[in-house]
């Protein structure tokens, strides 16, 4: 007998993407605006998020879940900001998916929040494919990594919102080539917003909370008014 | 390496539909798209070991690669551009932010036989 083919046509993420669309509406209608962060290794996330939440705790109410390896390091850090975090620690798995952030926020109430941070597992490949339910996907990328690495990884930098550039205080020491840079992202994801900040020298960090702000501020306007940040995502699939 | 992650929720779509369907299934089709961040060879590795002990060990992994196109706010073309590392159009050079194809991540197709005993 002749085998036959059945056309299927369905995302291999389909749970992942399930799940994250319903974390998606539930965030939505809490009114609260979450923002995925992605990186290499050591590129600076948790500085710049302890230093963002230690900015942003008195405006808005605000939280972090953060993805280690092994580790609760990260969420230590970050509770020295007075903000809630917990800590989700993946094991052997490289990336957060949308079950691990459903399960990390049992203990949250969403509605007593308008900000949440979900600090990836440092990993520019993996974390691409995993939608969170975020509205807003931030790649960092710290001068001291290279100027290509838009090139090498842009697969990460193309799903992206917004790239921040970060430890711009040591950019010069270290002869970062800030035009290469841009233009690789541009190459890999033209229009993306690039931000140039340092956490430790606070250089860019105001339009970087500005930033945030005023997209946190939207997430809890009418609908109508809402910017459609995570709709690529939603439909990729 | 989320190969493997894949490669496991993968098996579990083509078991789900395999049993729907009461076949044996000899060959998975998968589309994966330059920019869905998965590599080919990286999936065949880890599907062979993630099939095994389940309704659809031995069947084979069939990957068609989906290159990336872009549309073209100039000429308003859907164009592959020259690759996934310069996005911009082939034909005028503007710059393409949307993409529209490249990020497939898609069990496609299988190829099956019907079971015996459905032919009762």
């Amino acid at each position: 007998m002749q085998p036959r083919i059945v056309e299927v046509r369905q995302g291999i993420l389909k749970k992942n993407d399930l799940l994250a669309a319903e974390l998606r509406q539930r965030f939505r209608a809490a009114g609260v605006f979450v923002v995925n962060l992605v990186s290499g290794p050591g590129a600076g996330k948790t500085e710049l998020l302890e230093k963002t939440l230690s900015a942003l705790r008195g405006r808005l109410r605000v939280a972090a879940l953060v993805g280690d390896l092994a580790t609760e390091n990260d969420a230590q850090r970050l509770r020295r900001s007075g903000a809630p975090v917990e800590q989700i620690v993946t094991g052997t798995i490289c990336h957060l998916d949308a079950e691990m952030v459903a399960r990390a926020l049992a203990g949250f109430d969403l509605d007593s929040l308008d900000l949440l941070f979900v600090e990836n597992v440092g990993n520019l490949v993996c974390p691409a494919s995993y939608d969170l339910g975020e509205d807003l996907r931030v790649v960092l990328m710290s001068v001291t990594e290279g100027e290509d690495k838009p090139l090498k990884y842009p697969t990460i930098f193309n799903g992206a919102d917004l790239a921040l550039f970060t430890k711009v205080d040591v950019a010069e020491v270290l002869g970062f080539d800030r035009a290469a840079a841009l233009a690789a992202i541009a190459a890999v994801r033209p229009g993306l917003p690039v931000l140039e900040t340092s956490a430790r020298n606070g250089a860019g960090m105001a339009a970087w909370l500005a930033r945030i702000e005023e997209l946190a501020a939207a997430a809890r306007a009418p609908a109508a008014d809402r910017l459609e940040t995570g709709a690529h995502r939603a439909g990729i699939r | 390496m989320h190969e493997l992650s894949i490669a496991v929720e993968l098996v579990e779509a083509a078991c789900e539909r395999a049993a729907e369907l009461d076949a044996r299934v000899e060959v998975v089709h998968v589309r994966l798209g330059q920019l869905a961040g998965v590599i080919p060879a990286a999936l065949e590795f880890c599907f062979e070991a993630a099939a095994a002990g389940t309704a659809i060990e031995g069947a084979r992994l069939a990957i068609e690669e989906m290159p990336v196109t872009v549309r073209c706010p100039a000429c308003g073309g859907e164009p592959r551009p020259a690759s996934p590392q310069l996005l911009r159009c082939p034909d005028c050079g503007a710059p393409t932010p949307e993409v529209v194809g490249g990020r497939e991540l898609e069990l496609f197709a299988l190829e099956v036989h019907e079971n015996a005993a459905s032919h009762r």
